[in-house]
């Protein structure tokens, strides 16, 4: 932390940099380093409900003592009970299939906007982002009101015959795949038009002048150069929904789980606290490629070197 | 040349209604005076009446409205501050491990988030409620807020803060009167995405809250469990409404001072 490095402000400068990182080391970097301390203890019956509980004061001794009591259980519960490999692999197909119908609804939506008159354009990008300023849990539960059995969806398809009978919506994964999407639209839409907008009419014209059909033009100028743009959407929604808990808990049937719901039961109901530190861990793991990827794009998008 | 296709307005039309159809059902029916969600009883206000005595909604809004303002202004001060030290600060020690923590809450799945604060909470034997909350929301929130500050500094003349410094301004006071103005946009963009944030957030706040510390969210979504009621309609409708008109003020707000930009840009031109 050079004083120099931080600009001209020698004192102040390192302030500036040590606030903010503390808070972090803090609040975010300490709880990981907790969570994967408690997910090598075991579980028992007692207030934290998880031993070894490290003993500061017995200095090193109570170090050593500490470590001879760290197991593998929770890791290997989690590799020998189906339950736990099923819900991992569900939280990866619907992160996958989500991603997959995010960018093909938010794609045109995205090249709409960006082909619209110039005026229109932040109108319209707003009128996107709105209601990702609306709470989240709103969001999930509108479509409630609408994909119930006796809801407004089944409603209107009866009455225009389309179905003889109510059709389950709610608890099946399509109620999932329709809440998620819905969610996380905004988020694949606005990185898309960030990189749509910024492509130069002028190479399209090039294009067409040269006697590239439209189709092809899009094909192979529009598309390779909004790939930033697919690449941060697709990591921006495919990462949390991986960890989703909301949308499939009030959405989605109770056969299927996701890991995020996994994580929530075996804490909340089972207070089983290594287990969930445990599935916390190794959902971080399966991330942790697609998280690092998503910050060097961030990155170079803020105009960082890499 | 923009060429507006039919293609294009279809895409974009049928966004939109994607979009906004659910929210306009659900504010639709919060008028309803039927309880059944098919049936159309005519106009009324008894959701909202109903919502107004009930004490446990208004005193889980009354949190989570505290919960934010606290959070948001803790989140939108750490998170300049860290704006600040990436775009200003090239190097120094452990930057790459500083902006991997400002960058990864981002995406972090909100249940891992959670469960990590929660169980540092416990491994220090804090008591967990309303400042334990408030904390989580700061750092989730904060790094939002820097993300927003950045890259407003980023296209910032610095020349005019160098013009300061050359002509004798401690740096404090060249931040306080010539950057923070210039940012000021930024960071109350940075302080209204915080707050919406932090009041919208279900998952952190039901690992880290506490007795008594019951949060809107919380709040909602134990109802919800039970199934749809009107009254939750109601209050959803509130916080949309409240939601647009904050928007719709914030962003006539930043387009009368773009204008008076302009308006002294072309001033000093003359």
């Amino acid at each position: 932390m050079s004083a120099r490095g931080a600009g001209k402000r020698p004192g102040g400068g390192r302030l500036v940099v040590l606030i903010p990182y503390l808070w972090l080391i803090a609040f975010f970097l300490a709880p990981f380093v907790i969570v994967a301390k408690i997910s090598l203890s075991q579980t028992a019956m007692a207030l934290p409900p998880y031993t070894p509980v490290l003993d500061l004061a017995a200095g090193w001794a109570g170090l050593k003592q500490f470590a001879a009591q760290l197991s593998l259980d929770s890791y290997a519960l989690l590799a020998s009970d189906e339950l736990y490999l099923r819900s991992y692999l569900k939280s990866l197909e619907i992160a996958g299939v989500s991603t997959v119908l995010l960018l093909l609804i938010g794609y045109p939506l995205a090249y709409g906007i960006a082909r619209s008159p110039r005026g229109l354009q932040p109108l319209l990008v707003m009128l996107v982002v709105l209601p990702f300023w609306t709470s989240f849990l709103i969001r999930v539960y509108a479509w409630i009101n609408i994909l119930q059995r006796d809801g407004l969806l089944n409603d209107v398809l009866m009455r225009l015959h389309v179905i003889g009978a109510p059709i389950a919506w709610l608890s099946t994964d399509t109620a999932i795949y329709i809440g998620v999407v819905y969610s996380y639209l905004p988020f694949m839409v606005l990185p898309l038009y960030a990189s749509l907008e910024k492509i130069d009419p002028s190479l399209l014209e090039a294009a067409a002048d040269l006697g590239c059909p439209r189709w092809k033009a899009f094909w192979r100028v529009t598309l390779p150069l909004s790939w930033p743009g697919v690449a941060a959407g697709a990591l921006l929604c495919f990462i949390p929904i991986t960890g989703e808990f909301v949308i499939p808990d009030l959405l989605g049937g109770s056969r299927t789980l996701m890991i995020g719901q996994t994580l929530w039961t075996e804490f909340f109901s089972n207070r089983d606290w290594p287990v969930a530190s445990a599935i916390a861990v190794a959902l971080l793991a399966l991330l942790l490629v697609p998280i690092l990827f998503y910050e060097r794009l961030q990155k170079r998008a803020i105009g960082e070197t890499p | 040349m923009k060429r507006t296709s039919a293609f294009n307005v279809v895409s974009v039309a049928f966004g939109l209604a994607f979009l906004y159809l659910p929210i306009a059902i659900l504010v639709i029916y919060s008028f309803n005076a039927s309880r059944l969600v098919t049936v159309w009883g005519g106009w009324s206000l008894a959701w909202y009446r109903e919502l107004l005595r009930d004490q446990a909604i208004l005193d889980a809004a009354w949190m989570s409205l505290r919960i934010g303002a606290l959070s948001a202004s803790a989140a939108t001060v750490l998170g300049t501050l860290a704006a600040v030290a990436l775009t200003r600060a090239r190097r120094f020690r452990g930057r790459l491990m500083f902006s991997g923590m400002v960058y990864a809450p981002l995406v972090m799945p909100e249940v891992i988030t959670g469960l990590s604060l929660l169980l540092l909470f416990v491994a220090t034997g804090v008591d967990r409620g309303f400042w334990t909350v408030t904390a989580a929301h700061t750092t989730l929130t904060m790094c939002f807020v820097t993300v927003i500050v950045q890259s407003r500094l980023i296209g910032f003349d610095r020349s005019l803060e160098e013009a300061a410094m050359d002509l004798g301004c401690p740096p404090l006071k060249t931040f306080l009167i010539v950057t923070l103005p210039l940012i000021w946009p930024a960071v109350a963009a940075g302080w209204m995405l915080a707050f919406s944030l932090s009041l919208d957030d279900l998952v952190i706040a039901s690992f880290t809250t506490g007795p008594g510390a019951t949060t809107l969210p919380i709040r909602i979504y134990s109802q919800v469990r039970l199934g749809v009621k009107p009254e939750i309609n109601a209050i959803c409708t509130i916080m949309i409404a409240v939601v647009a008109l904050a928007t719709i003020v914030s962003s006539l707000a930043a387009k009368r001072g773009a204008t008076r930009r302009a308006r002294e840009g072309l001033g000093v031109q003359v």
